[in-house]
């Protein structure tokens, strides 16, 4: 015995995940990773595979082959949910239920001890703490998403798995699920984020998984799959020496005055003030400045493309 | 732990949702008109135009024929809700939630068939024992042995429930009700046909009824519980006369054949299971 806790097993750990709808694959080979605490994006066009992996990940829907390990058990053993949480793409609750009911009943079926006033506070969180005691059947589908965001917190979740989860919400509904999905963080729960709107998860995940026709696509934290960061400047006065200088930087493109020059990957925070030092004293008048990076949009759209023309 | 929470959730589904209140309504219009019949027959008897033997026989008969009625609505109702609750919630995603949890769908489907089972069955006794309160208290006539049958319109109930929760688990939530019922009543008629085929003695008619027994027990069951609930003194004296008819039990059920209806609700309910677990949400 060497004393101390062993470390603890990843949240979403799968590998060779496979599953085919008749002749047609859904997921082909896709293995990813959640690590405890972390937030991981999945994204990609319709029909990626996306949903059915979550549903493969929560015994949902079986996989022909690969395997899935929740928490540190397989995925088929019912165990392996009990600190999840759920919201579902395609989400209803009991509408004979009030939004207080549908709580308590899932945290019976999760098999925890939840105060009522906590599980309140939880539809507080969501927003629909004046509605705890009315019927879910007669909600709006923002007001039933709402709920279900509840209902993925309510049990004390290690592991939330959000599945399209601001697909029915206002902006300000979307907001406050980018708040919660931060909080979940802080608190060092898991959260596996599946969405089409790009922007919310390059505000909230740590890592993405590009899912493209049932296959991962690309995959790493936002800095390796963003890695490219540019420097754009509006300069004049160029002399030979000045372009040289630039072109230790790294690759310049040019467009009339204007110049975009890629910065290296890792790079520190001194290359660009050394560079528009370095200008100045070479004569250069030194316009304009404006640091840019490439969005996760463009890189997305980017590696889709890519894929289809491999298809093709 | 599952399977109770499941239950009490089926049972509060089943009272708060529209279906008991049509119910509900159908029963008490059941029993009232039922009441004015029996109320109509005792003033006949009085009349002197029954004999008091023919009054007896017309009473029991009658309440064989109202607690066909009882067991109909009982078998819409259960076969109704079977479906909507199960195939109804995979269909809606309501099911996606609950199945995330740490359960067991066996466990989920246990509960469901709990609770229907328990309504089916609880609706089933309450109204055949308010139907048999309305004739006490109109011509004075007490079925002689109530408790059998209503066990056994209730075992009648359940194996329809559990014939609408298989249908649930392979077609939509609509078709698998309307299958249950018809089979429910396409059992009904080919036992008919069975009865005749016995009075007219040919034995190739009078197979249908016992074959459809066999796949369906609700029939067999039904016929059990009408035995028990008419009177056997009156029956053995104009019986012969009745050959055949429909809402008459010449025999009471053996135990081989309970045990073949027992048999039949696990071997369908572990069908419905296997078929439950193997399918994709």
């Amino acid at each position: 015995m060497t004393g101390g806790t062993p470390p603890s097993p990843p949240a979403v750990r799968c590998s060779g995940l496979r599953r085919r709808y008749g002749r047609r694959p859904a997921v082909e080979d896709v293995s990813l990773e959640v690590g405890r605490g972390e937030v991981v994006g999945l994204l990609g066009p319709n029909g990626a595979g996306k949903s059915t992996v979550i549903k493969m990940l929560l015994g949902l829907v079986r996989p022909d082959a690969g395997e899935a390990v929740l928490l540190g058990r397989p995925a088929g053993d019912p165990a392996s949910r009990a600190r999840v949480g759920y919201l579902p793409e395609l989400f209803r609750y009991q509408p004979w239920l009030s939004a207080a009911e549908v709580l308590a009943l899932h945290v019976r079926l999760a098999g925890v001890t939840v105060p009522a006033p906590e599980r309140h506070d939880c539809l507080s969180l969501v927003g629909l703490g004046e509605r705890a005691a009315d019927r879910v059947g007669g909600f709006s589908k923002g007001m039933q998403q709402r709920l279900g965001l509840a209902v993925a917190l309510v049990a004390r979740p290690e592991l939330v798995i959000l599945d399209e989860p601001t697909s029915a919400l206002d902006p300000l509904g979307r907001a406050d699920v980018r708040d919660i999905v931060l909080a979940l963080k802080a608190r060092g729960v898991a959260v596996l984020l599946n969405s089409h709107l790009i922007g919310e998860v390059e505000r909230v995940c740590d890592r993405v998984v590009i899912l493209d026709r049932g296959r991962v696509a690309a995959s790493g934290t936002l800095g390796e799959l963003l890695g490219r960061r540019e420097l754009r400047l509006r300069l004049t006065d160029l002399s030979p020496e000045a372009q040289a200088r630039l072109a230790a930087t790294g690759d310049v493109r040019r467009d009339g005055d204007g110049f975009t020059v890629a910065l290296p990957a890792g790079d520190d925070e001194a290359a660009v003030p050394e560079l528009v030092r370095d200008l100045v004293a070479l004569g250069v008048r030194v316009h304009a400045v404006e640091p840019a990076r490439v969005s996760l949009e463009e890189r997305l759209l980017g590696i889709l493309r890519a894929g289809q023309e491999d298809a093709a | 732990m599952t399977v109770l929470t499941v239950a009490a959730l089926t049972l509060r589904e089943a009272s708060r949702r529209r279906a008991l209140l049509a119910v509900v309504v159908l029963t008490a219009a059941l029993l009232l008109l039922s009441g004015w019949g029996f109320s109509r027959l005792a003033a006949e008897s009085g009349l002197g135009t029954l004999t008091s033997g023919q009054a007896r026989l017309a009473a029991s008969q009658l309440l064989n024929l109202v607690m066909f009625g009882l067991s109909l609505i009982a078998a819409l109702g259960t076969a109704f809700l079977a479906g909507p609750t199960l195939s109804g919630e995979t269909e809606s995603g309501i099911a996606l939630a609950v199945l995330a949890r740490p359960v067991r769908r066996s466990a989920v489907l246990l509960g469901k068939w709990l609770g229907l089972a328990a309504f089916g069955s609880g609706f089933v006794v309450l109204a055949g024992l308010a139907q048999c309160l309305v004739v006490l208290a109109t011509v004075g006539y007490w079925p002689p042995r109530p408790a059998t049958a209503l066990a056994l319109l209730a075992g009648q109930t359940v194996v329809l429930l559990t014939l609408g929760l298989l249908l649930a688990t392979v077609v939509s939530p609509m078709a698998s009700g309307v299958v249950a019922v018809g089979l429910f009543g396409a059992t009904w008629v080919a036992g008919v046909v069975g009865g005749i085929g016995e009075a007219l003695g040919n034995d190739g008619v009078a197979r249908v009824g016992a074959v459809s027994r066999m796949l369906l027990p609700t029939d067999g069951l039904w016929r059990g519980a009408m035995h028990a609930l008419q009177d056997p003194v009156v029956l053995a004296r104009f019986g012969a006369e009745f050959d055949g008819f429909p809402f008459l039990g010449e025999a009471p059920l053996s135990a081989a054949y309970l045990g073949w209806a027992a048999a039949w609700v696990a071997m369908m309910w572990a069908l419905t299971a296997v078929s439950f677990q193997h399918r994709d949400l």
